[in-house]
């Protein structure tokens, strides 16, 4: 084999070794102006969201979303609210894991981190909330 | 010259793999973070918490 040629095959396998680290190591752009406009958006919401957490009325869906899960635990009064504000937490993440796939140049992730976040936000979710397992059903965490 | 074609394509081939993975470990850290903010799971830097 000629010199120059096993010279480029140990490049090459320099490469994918390090090539692989970096993936690993790498950091995903979480700052672009939409995606932080989304975040502020979603954590002056979570405010109003808290207390329907905290009660069981709504829940986290094992899609990354939030569902409302029992409607008779919100005054009649609130439950307008309540959805609308359901309704636009939920645009938001779409748009979030949208925007994530999107600053990073590759749309096509949209989906797996949308999985990423579904299974962070139930596993980060404080006791006492209701997360939907696997088959869909609410479970008390 | 086979050879080195052949290379040339694997070196291609390989930058392509290496960028189409799914950062599955960056992913989750960068979920974190936004979790943390969004349900103010951290507390708040004391710097910050005297400019308030």
């Amino acid at each position: 084999m000629k010199t120059w040629v096993r010279h480029l095959a140990w490049w090459l396998a320099l490469m994918l070794v390090a090539g692989g680290a970096w993936a690993q190591g790498a950091n995903l752009d979480i700052d672009s102006p939409a995606i932080t406009a989304i975040r502020n958006a979603q954590a002056a919401r979570h405010a109003q969201l808290k207390p329907y957490y905290d009660s069981g009325a709504i829940g986290l869906t094992r899609d990354g979303m939030i569902a409302v899960r029992d409607v008779s635990l919100v005054p009649l009064a609130q439950r307008a609210n309540l959805t609308a504000w359901v309704a636009e937490e939920n645009r938001d993440r779409a748009a979030l894991y949208r925007e994530i796939a999107r600053a990073n140049g590759h749309p096509e992730w949209e989906a797996d981190i949308r999985a990423t976040f579904a299974s962070r936000w139930i596993a980060k979710a404080p006791a006492g909330w209701y997360v939907q397992n696997a088959a869909g059903e609410w479970v008390r965490k | 010259m086979r050879w080195s074609l052949a290379l040339t394509a694997c070196l291609l081939a390989s930058c392509v793999t290496i960028n189409i993975y799914f950062p599955a470990a960056a992913a989750e850290k960068a979920a974190d973070k936004i979790i943390d903010e969004v349900w103010q799971l951290k507390p708040v830097p004391p710097d910050k918490e005297k400019a308030q």
